[in-house]
């Protein structure tokens, strides 16, 4: 079980010397096995608030708590070990190794062939093609964000948190992803995380919540929050509609 | 033949703990040559003015590795050898050569190889050059190599140097001229710490129409230790050079990079690319979300940085 007490953010900004709060007093708990989406504006805090859960940054205020563990003050290395685990945003390329070793040091250990092909299969990418390439600027922003998904399918984890999954990547290859979230949650006992602006995504989750400015602005059951959510989305559509829509994209 | 001491300092090397039997091979050994091994395709000579061997590829020899290891166990050698490789039109052969220094004791150990490459047309060399040192003795570990190439029409040289532990100072410099349709290719692998010293001096010629070269350097400096990169190319004819340096820099290291291309030919393509920065911050981040600490995901990155 995840739970956030109150938890703040503040960076200290350096042009001028002003405190920023980025997250402001954030509280919920996740239940293990359950499945969350996070949704919410651009800048809302979303990716802050994931990298707070996974020690990247360190709470300015507030506590959290993992399976009962305060882990607040725990390094990213020590989280990991507990079974969280954080498929960046934006992940990082590296020189010189293979999607194979990278899979295995995300695993922990050395990977069968076999296993690692069918966690490339999971994001839809062709095992084969991609095992022995290297995880470096010659791969594209999709294929580098499918294998970071994989990376983290390949652990064994408590709690699972995907960053915008979805982004960059093709129609085709977001059935297979959002089939395997759908299998994840199902075959394992894990909590998912998943901060995501697709529907289809949120259509799997068991809570919702809403991050703008920092702050939950709303929070609860999918069936509750979805279409108010979506209802919100029309309306400000229909509004844009009505202004006749200066710029439209 | 070997003990445990000098098989260990030809495998840092070469890949392998004993020469194979049937490859060719010249084992030199604190300033002495002591095994060697040819065969009716390749033949090796002792020079009759200076130190060193002559290495002579018969045309047309085809897959033939040869293996000219250097290790030094004895504190305080200095060794300066001559090797000229005489490779024949249309061979394709590998050599593995090499230096390895145990130096347990207070001197000085050095070994300063010169090799000359004359290679013959639409022949193919892979050269491969491990440096290596060891021992806890404070005398210091030095290597000197210098290499120069001649490449002949349509061939192809391939060289790829490492030098990932324990040599305290080096000074490389290598020099080559293409011909027409001539390839080079190099890779320069090296890691430097505590206080070593180490510069890369190269200039290559592009003097053939359709002559190319590339030139990859990675490098890791740690701790105090300095590194120097100096490559020039310079393109005589209508040619094609790539030039490419990537340093990491971590500690009190120092790093200096100086391209220098030079184009006399209005067809001669010629690129420069360096860099030098730290380890990315968001590589260490990730690995150490699989668990890792700070230094083993350092030790990661590196090596694959290296490979
Ligand atoms: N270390 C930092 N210093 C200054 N500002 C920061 C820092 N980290 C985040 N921010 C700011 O905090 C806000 C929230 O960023 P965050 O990346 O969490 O948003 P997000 O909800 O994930 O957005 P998106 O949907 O675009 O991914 C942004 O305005 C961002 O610029
Ligand atoms: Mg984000």
């Amino acid at each position: 079980m995840l739970e956030l007490k109150n938890v703040g953010f503040t960076v200290k900004n350096e042009a001028d010397g002003k405190n920023l709060e980025i997250i402001e007093d954030v509280s919920f708990t996740l239940e293990d096995g359950k499945f969350l989406v996070i949704t919410g504006p651009n800048g809302g805090g979303k990716s802050t608030l994931a990298r707070l859960i996974m020690g990247i940054e360190k709470p300015t205020k507030g506590q959290i708590l993992y399976n009962g563990t305060d882990i607040t003050n725990m390094s990213i290395d020590e989280r990991a070990k507990l079974g969280i685990g954080y498929a960046f945003q934006q992940p990082p390329r590296f020189k010189g190794l293979t999607v194979r070793r990278l899979l295995s040091l995300a695993h922990g250990s050395e990977l069968p062939e076999d296993e690692c092909c069918s966690y490339l299969t999971r994001v839809g990418l062709c095992s084969m093609d991609y095992l022995n390439r290297e995880v470096d600027s010659s791969l594209s922003g999709g294929e580098v964000k499918r294998i970071e998904i994989a990376s983290l399918m390949a652990r064994d984890l408590g709690l699972a948190i995907y960053d915008e999954p979805e982004a960059g990547i093709d129609l085709w290859s977001f059935q297979m992803l959002v089939k395997s979230f759908r299998m994840l949650s199902s075959e394992k006992n894990e909590s998912v995380i998943i901060i995501s602006h697709q529907e289809r995504i949120m259509q799997l989750a068991d809570e919702v919540i809403v991050i703008a400015d920092g702050k939950i602005r709303t929070q609860g059951a999918k069936d509750e929050i979805l279409p108010t959510l979506l209802g919100e989305f029309d309306r400000k559509c229909d509004l844009r509609g009505e202004k006749g829509a200066e710029g439209n994209a | 033949m070997l003990d445990i001491k000098e098989s260990n300092l030809l495998k840092a090397i070469s890949d392998v703990s004993f020469l194979p039997e049937n490859s060719v091979y010249n084992l030199r050994k604190n300033g002495l040559g002591v095994e060697r091994k040819t065969n009716e395709k390749v033949q090796i000579e002792n020079k009759t003015d200076k130190p060193g061997i002559d290495i002579r590829i018969m045309p047309d020899t085809k897959n033939e590795t040869i293996y000219i290891p250097v290790i030094i166990t004895e504190s305080g050698v200095n060794d300066k050898v001559y090797n000229d490789f005489y490779v024949g039109e249309n061979a394709d052969v590998t050599i593995v050569a090499g230096c390895g220094i145990h130096n347990s004791g207070c001197n000085e150990s050095r070994h300063d190889g010169i090799h000359r490459f004359f290679i013959g047309k639409n022949a193919r060399v892979k050269y491969v050059e491990k440096h290596y040192g060891d021992g806890e003795g404070t005398g210091a570990r030095v290597l000197n190599p210098v290499t120069e190439v001649f490449i002949g029409e349509n061939a192809v040289c391939e060289m790829e140097s490492v030098q990932i532990k324990g040599v305290d100072s080096t000074e490389r410099e290598t020099n080559a001229v293409l011909e027409a349709g001539a390839k080079y290719i190099v890779t320069e692998r090296l890691m430097t710490h505590g206080n070593q010293s180490a510069v890369s001096n190269m200039v290559i010629e592009l003097n053939g129409e359709d002559a190319s070269a590339q030139i990859i350097s990675r490098s890791v400096a740690k701790d105090s230790s300095e590194q120097v990169f100096y490559p020039r190319a310079v393109g005589n004819a209508k040619c094609a050079a790539h030039v490419q340096c990537d340093s990491i820099i971590m500690d009190e290291a120092k790093i200096r990079s100086i391209p220098e291309i030079a184009a006399n030919n209005a067809d001669a393509q010629i690129v420069h690319e360096a860099a030098i920065g730290r380890i990315n911050n968001e590589q260490l981040l990730k690995l150490m979300t699989f668990g890792l600490d700070e230094t083993e995901a350092e030790e990661i990155i590196i090596q694959g940085f290296l490979k």
